[in-house]
């Protein structure tokens, strides 16, 4: 029956999926999710977008922007996605789980690593009374990278328990899915911070 | 002992408030707060006398059957209803006494109508909605459930946080008075410091996360769950506006959350979004809010769309006219729904040349819904009509929501916008859109399904006289408030000076008691019909004659839904096998079915974001730490845990898929003429042109 082949590429295939596919149904609905977790950091964007000028008085982009603890940050995640992406092509050719989970603490402690700059960040923001209660621009300012950075934090979460899981089911098809759904979500962090780098400091200071 | 209860203290239980200072005021407030308290006794006391706990367990809050999840959305729509008519009611009745002055407080006026705004809107209607295309999609499609059943509990879990934290904002401390739409500033710490705006932050942000994932899981169901063979041009027609509502839950709900949080940001930790100074802009909570509630009028109106065009099609016995115009409709009324937000707030200091492009989009959106009401005339022209209770309501919904609706194209217009913004003409208009567009159509959507969920049919006559008595309700209580709109009374005033306004609060307090009593109505209906079930049963379960997948099962279906996953030839399966005198047909052979297994993930969610609202609405830090903490510890712990599904033996799937084949086959079937008595026992003699 043509109606039930099915190709396998997640978002496209919108066929019927009976049986064993579910696995599929679930990363075309994580898809759904991040576009919707899209719209919510595009929403904050805009918000910002309307609030760069509220500095009332009060500290603005060249105050709070450190080009180069964002440049690390940046290349931090970067790195971090990469070693996913690695770290997935593992688990694709199935390299077997070390390999895999080389990759995957890689990533974990490059994203790891962006945190803790972003929090030395925040806290110098602090000493320098740049706090999210002086100004509009600083409250959306800190929503947005802190938004960000939540999601992060979980992500990082995310990561250590599929860690503990590996460690004690192997790479099941379960767990498998599951990692190609972290990945989306990694994957799509890496691109809203090309966003936030962009237009939050690099606009913010040029 | 020092933070225990962060900032809640004795006096703010409204129980006592009357017995301190005797009031009607108080006496309305202590009254509604015990009214509250005795009914959770009561419903508890009766469990446990009934020894109902272990049913009520295993069989409804464990369950993650789509019907069972359905049928508790409804449930939680019912309850808030009462509150929300009683509140409408007690308005109502404050008002006769408002000419110049009032039997009630400003403030309780305030949060007498921002809770029955938000009640209604969030807690009713949505949770109808929600419940609908709970219970319909899976069996509309021809699948065994939702593609994520375990989520599916979580969103009605969340649903029932953001009722319970409205119900608990009765009898502890005060609900906000901002209005359903909570403007700030005036909502803000500034000006309103205590619990009112935090609860009702909460109460939306939680369950709009569950409405959010609701969308979501629809929508997957819809897309890739559909029997193999169902293209998209062959699904019924509820199923396509109940996609349309999903797309739209998915997209329309961020705007709200991200409202609801940036509020709470403010409120809680002294950000600068929408406050007066600082650089904080209230309009952006304007602009973010209506992003979401324009797409939300449709949300909720689409559904009951979809309930009208299977009404018309299955009492006309015709096939619905013009299916493809009207799939294109809600396409492009889901599509423009999202353009014309701005109509809300005309009059909030934008240039002219936008409130014209928004006013534009708004009469735009107009085309498509008109396409529709052609669509539902053109499919009863020439039918054989069978005059049911759900007719009645649609006949009420027909002339009714065509006047709302003329009235919204009225208000498209910018310049008259600006006359009657804010009047008693724009309370007319909603409730003219929302009662005989959504309400009519949930409650004639609920006398079609209610046999397929629970085996008998309702009584006629009773629903017919509800129905009737919700209509000429309708009309008295909404209807004048067009004309005290255009006298320039304007809507959320307590009070009012000129005497001319008195008569016509009068006929709306009338009104209000005739719709207070349809709505005793829906309740004598059901206690009638349970009288009689033996005489309304309808086993064989296609008591209407119905054309879509979900009258081919028995009724109630069995918790597979349908033996084989059928293959679909064409648009009105089951109405095609009909005439073709092939129904009931028994498969070659039978399968094991699966099916996931009962889980307390939604009690667990309902009871930790419970807690986490009124935390954070008191201010007691650590029960809301623990409560996120506590969660996501469970989530993580439960995510090591294997799930076993539940597998039924096909033996099993067989005897009672033959039996009920067996007993449609033996019963020689009822034509239309004996729909409404008791030879209607679910099987159609049919009456249907196909080909039409
Ligand atoms: C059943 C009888 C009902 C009565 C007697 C009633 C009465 C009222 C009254 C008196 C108001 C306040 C008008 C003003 O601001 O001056 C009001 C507001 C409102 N009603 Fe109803 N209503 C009823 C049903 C409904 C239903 C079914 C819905 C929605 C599904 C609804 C949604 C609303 C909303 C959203 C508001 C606006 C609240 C605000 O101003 O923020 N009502 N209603
Ligand atoms: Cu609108």
């Amino acid at each position: 029956m043509s109606d039930q082949q099915t190709n396998m590429h997640p978002g496209l295939n919108l066929g019927y999926v009976g049986g064993g596919k579910h696995e599929e149904s679930k990363v075309f609905g994580f898809w759904v999710f991040l576009m919707s977790d899209l719209v919510t950091f595009g929403l904050v964007f805009a918000i910002f977008g309307t609030m760069r000028n509220a500095t009332a008085g009060g500290p603005g982009a060249h105050e709070v922007t450190e080009l180069r603890s964002i440049a690390i940050q940046t290349g931090l995640l970067l790195l971090s996605s990469f070693a996913f992406s690695w770290a997935s092509l593992a688990m694709k050719y199935e390299a077997g789980r070390w390999r895999f989970l080389i990759w995957f603490s890689v990533a974990a402690t490059s994203g790891l690593g962006f945190l803790i700059f972003e929090l030395l960040d925040f806290h110098h923001l602090i000493e320098i009374g740049a706090v999210p209660q002086r100004s509009g621009y600083l409250s959306a300012f800190w929503s947005l990278v802190g938004l960000h950075g939540l999601h992060v934090a979980g992500g990082l979460l995310w990561i250590g328990v599929l860690t503990l899981q590996i460690l004690k089911f192997g790479l099941t098809d379960t767990i498998k899915s599951r990692i190609t759904r972290l990945g989306l979500y990694w994957h799509f962090l890496d691109i809203v911070w090309i966003g936030i780098f962009s237009l939050v400091f690099l606009a913010g200071v040029a | 002992m020092i933070d225990l209860f962060g900032r809640l203290e004795w006096q703010e239980l409204k129980l006592l408030e009357f017995f301190h200072d005797p009031s009607i005021d108080t006496a309305v407030a202590s009254g509604a707060a015990w009214m509250t308290v005795v009914a959770a006794i009561a419903v508890i006391a009766w469990i446990t006398w009934a020894r109902r706990w272990a049913w009520l367990w295993n069989d409804w809050l464990t369950s993650v059957d789509h019907k069972k999840i359905g049928i508790m959305y409804m449930v939680i729509g019912f309850v808030m209803m009462a509150r929300g008519v009683f509140e409408g009611v007690v308005m109502r009745a404050h008002q006769t006494t408002a000419l110049d002055g009032g039997v009630l407080s400003n403030e309780h006026w305030a949060e007498l109508f921002s809770t029955h705004g938000t009640v209604m809107i969030f807690f009713v209607a949505m949770p109808f909605i929600t419940g609908f295309m709970n219970y319909l999609i899976p069996l509309q499609i021809g699948a065994r459930d939702m593609a994520f059943p375990v989520l599916n509990q979580i969103s009605l879990g969340l649903t029932a946080t953001g009722a319970a934290l409205t119900m608990i904002s009765l009898v502890v401390g005060a609900f906000e008075t901002g209005g359903w739409t909570a403007y700030p500033p005036f909502t803000g710490a500034d000006f309103d410091p205590g619990p009112g705006p935090d609860y009702w932050v909460w109460a939306i942000a939680l369950s709009g996360f569950g409405s959010m994932f609701s969308g979501l899981n629809f929508a997957v169901t819809i897309y890739k769950m559909r029997a193999p063979g169902m293209h998209f041009l062959r699904m019924p027609v509820f199923t396509w506006t109940a996609l349309c509502t999903s797309i739209l839950l998915v997209f329309a709900l961020p705007p709200l959350t991200v409202a609801c949080l940036m509020q709470a940001l403010d409120r809680l930790a002294g950000f600068h979004f929408f406050t007066n100074d600082l650089g904080g802009n209230m309009m952006n909570y304007a602009n973010l809010f209506w992003m979401f509630g324009h797409p939300e009028v449709y949300i909720l109106v689409l559904p009951a769309y979809g309930i009208f065009s299977e009404l018309t099609s299955m009492f006309a016995a015709k096939r619905l006219y013009g299916y493809t115009s009207l799939v294109i409709a809600t396409m492009s009324i889901s599509v423009i729904s999202f353009c014309v937000w701005l109509h809300h707030f005309f009059t909030m200091g934008n240039s002219a040349t936008i409130n014209a492009a928004f006013g534009i989009a708004t009469g735009i959106i107009a085309i498509p819904t008109g396409v529709k009401v052609y669509v539902w005339m053109a499919t009863l022209w020439g039918g054989r009509i069978r005059f049911t209770a759900p007719m009645v309501y649609m006949t009420g919904f027909f002339i009714l929501f065509v006047i709302g609706g003329l009235s919204g194209i009225i208000l498209a217009n910018p310049a008259i916008n600006w006359q009657v913004h804010n009047t008693q003409f724009i309370v007319a208009h909603f409730h003219n859109v929302l009662l005989p567009g959504l309400i009519f159509g949930i409650f004639a959507g609920v006398h079609i399904w209610f046999p397929k969920a629970f085996g008998f049919r309702l009584d006629e006559r009773a629903g017919k006289i509800t129905a009737w008595l919700w209509i000429v309700g309708f009309c008295f209580t909404f209807l004048p408030l067009y004309f005290l709109g255009l006298m320039g009374y304007p809507r959320r005033s307590a009070a009012f000076d000129n005497p001319e306004f008195l008569p016509y609060m009068i006929v709306c307090m009338l009104g209000a008691l005739m719709l207070m009593a349809a709505f005793a109505g829906l309740f004598v209906t059901l206690w009638v019909s349970i009288r009689k079930r033996d005489e309304l049963a309808v086993p064989l379960g296609d008591p209407w004659d119905g054309r879509t997948l979900e009258w081919a099962t028995s009724a109630p279906p069995p918790p597979w839904n349908f033996a084989m996953i059928p293959h679909i030839g064409e648009r009105d399966a089951f109405a095609r096998e009909k005439a073709d005198g092939r129904p009931y047909v028994t498969p070659e052979y039978y399968e094991d079915v699966h099916l996931p297994p009962n889980t307390s993930a939604g009690l667990i969610a309902m009871v930790a974001t419970t807690a986490f609202g009124f935390a954070m609405t008191w201010w007691i830090w650590w029960l809301a730490v623990a409560s996120v903490l506590g969660f996501i510890l469970w989530y993580v712990v439960h995510s090591f845990r294997e799930h076993p599904e539940v597998t039924i033996p096909a033996v099993e799937v067989e005897r009672h898929h033959a039996a009920w084949v067996e007993a449609a086959t033996l019963n020689e079937g009822v034509t239309r003429d004996d729909e409404t008595n008791s030879r209607n026992r679910g099987r159609a003699a049919t009456d249907m042109v196909v080909a039409s």
